[in-house]
């Protein structure tokens, strides 16, 4: 990977670029990835030569868009390894993966009394859907806690998931603490005592292979956009016999087998769950995506991105008054670094890397309960992709370095 | 290295405002608060009023936030303290239209004291909320509705 790491950067034309006459360094990979040259001509390419609307129109157009939307979906299943590629939902990104789960199979499954478990590291599209379903059905929410350096703490797990739950939605990779959760073996426990595990894969798919049988997922959401797709795409992978038995969770165009005046049926899996018109570049593009990343090589892209990781935290480490948030061990800490300097709040540190050029993440990372959990406002945080370099981490150290002087700390 | 841009931002007075604070306490006798959070960093500030006779007695505020709200709710506080209520809620909204990049005569910009010195923050878009919040908290427990 190490030689060709500048060409995979100049794959990607956002990167060339000056922010306040510096280079960008882009570090906040974990919101949003940036999209290589492939991805951006193929949306062009898409509105220039084919497209039309998919599953309805008889003539070549229509036909061509809807192989292509098809192929996509064919693609996604092999990439996270599904056994069908009618296991593969399109969706807006992770958080309408999430809620549709939420709203199809908790309205139709969970009572009264029930309990889902979920963790303290969880985003807000992991807590919130969970959240209220348990307010609406009177349903019981269970937090997973975390160990001391902020590992999911699988002995409490243990207790926490009981012949009562029905559902576990859990994250495979935290979107702030940096650790990669067990899927598998929650996935042993939860069905133990009959309940489905939910995994939210916004932050896992883009950066290692996921193989969702041998993780015995039942559920498994992630975005095109982290993963160098475009924006406004995302999938839901169930398994067939899960997705088959939900009832749709939105109703119009395309998602019916046949309507009548006052009685409807659907269509079969998946397009029960896709109604009105979908964002067919999207998933086309979000396959394109998948080529390029798949071209360099998941394994290959998830040890880089651990070598970036084993350069970045000692040297943050060795630097005086900043505190990382998560493990320390680098061979327990995925590409997203959440930390604190002493005496500087992340917002006024957040606008200092800026002037450096450096791009990073300031705030609560959407998950309000694990900051309260860790007892802090708000983090800074920066995160790596494939396109990352160690030079983009020297660039990092200095900048921090350079705002502890500008503020006297 | 570009950091020597941020001395448009963060100005001696803003860096003095932010380190010592002032009025960042309780009131013993408070008639109207108001706790308002930024929920795009999680930032939370609580303000105190003491209003007599439509007269802003004394003001005093609480919370987390960035040198930039702290500095603005210690600025703001040491201006509306002795003013009424509607020449509070007027700076207020010379406040708002300053940090936006909106002109004003330099008579209203003076009604706001050190506050002023904020219209360098409409360079750093990203921290107007930042800048505005301890503003909302007033106009809010002032009884106004939210309209931009």
């Amino acid at each position: 990977m190490d030689k060709i790491k500048q060409q995979i950067k100049d794959d990607f034309p956002i990167l060339n670029q000056q922010i306040h006459d510096e280079p960008l360094v882009y570090l906040d990979s974990a919101a949003t990835s940036q999209k290589p040259r492939a991805v951006i001509d193929g949306i062009t390419q898409y509105y220039q030569t084919i497209n039309a609307n998919t599953h309805r129109s008889v003539y070549t157009l229509g036909q061509q868009a809807t192989d292509q939307y098809e192929a996509a979906r064919v693609k996604v299943a092999k990439f996270i390894n599904a056994k069908l590629a009618e296991e593969i939902v399109f969706t807006k990104g992770t958080t309408d993966s999430l809620n549709l789960v939420a709203q199809s199979f908790g309205q139709s499954n969970i009572q009264a009394g029930d309990e889902i478990v979920i963790t303290y590291m969880e985003h807000h599209s992991n807590l919130i859907p969970w959240q209220q379903l348990a307010i609406q059905k009177q349903a019981v929410l269970k937090y997973i806690k975390l160990t001391e350096d902020g590992q999911l703490d699988m002995a409490d797990a243990e207790v926490k998931i009981t012949d009562k739950t029905k559902i576990v939605a859990v994250a495979h990779a935290s979107n702030v603490l940096g650790v990669t959760n067990d899927v598998k073996k929650l996935g042993q426990l939860a069905h133990e005592h009959n309940a489905v595990i939910v995994v939210d894969g916004a932050q896992s798919v883009p950066h290692f292979p996921v193989d969702v049988q041998d993780l015995d997922a039942d559920f498994y959401a992630f975005s095109g956009h982290k993963m160098l797709g475009p924006m406004g795409i995302g999938v839901l992978y169930g398994k067939e016999q899960l997705l088959r038995a939900m009832p749709p969770y939105q109703y119009g165009g395309e998602m019916i087998n046949f309507v009548e005046e006052y009685q409807s049926s659907w269509a079969d899996i998946p397009l029960k769950f896709e109604a009105g018109t979908q964002n067919v570049v999207g998933a086309i593009v979000l396959g394109q995506a998948i080529d390029y990343l798949q071209s360099i090589g998941m394994d290959e892209i998830a040890s880089y991105e651990h070598e970036l990781v084993a350069y970045a935290l000692p040297k943050l480490l060795a630097i005086d008054g900043l505190t990382i948030y998560g493990p320390k061990d680098p061979n327990l800490h995925n590409g997203v670094i959440s930390f604190n300097i002493a005496g500087l709040h992340p917002h006024d540190v957040a606008t200092a890397f800026d002037m450096d050029g450096v791009s990073v993440r300031a705030g609560h990372h959407c998950a309000q309960p694990l900051m309260k959990y860790l007892g802090v406002v708000a983090t800074v945080r920066a995160s790596f992709y494939l396109y990352n370099t160690k030079e983009d981490i020297d660039k990092l150290v200095q900048a921090i370095i350079d705002t502890k002087e500008f503020f006297k700390v | 290295m570009s950091l020597a841009g941020m001395s448009n931002l963060y100005r001696e007075v803003i860096l003095d405002h932010s380190e010592n604070p002032h009025h960042k306490q309780k009131l013993e006798k408070v008639t109207q608060d108001m706790t308002l959070k930024n929920p795009t960093c999680g930032d939370v500030i609580h303000l105190e009023l003491l209003i007599q006779d439509d007269k802003i007695v004394d003001a005093a505020f609480t919370g987390e936030g960035c040198t930039i709200s702290q500095a603005s709710a210690s600025m703001m506080t040491d201006v509306i303290i002795g003013k009424s209520c509607d020449q509070a809620i007027d700076m207020a909204h010379i406040f708002s239209d300053m940090v936006m990049g909106k002109t004003h005569s330099a008579a209203d910009l003076e009604k706001l004291g050190d506050a002023a010195i904020l219209s360098s923050v409409m360079q750093f878009p990203a921290r107007i909320k930042c800048a505005t919040l301890c503003w909302w908290a007033l106009r809010k427990s002032l009884g106004e509705k939210s309209d931009d």
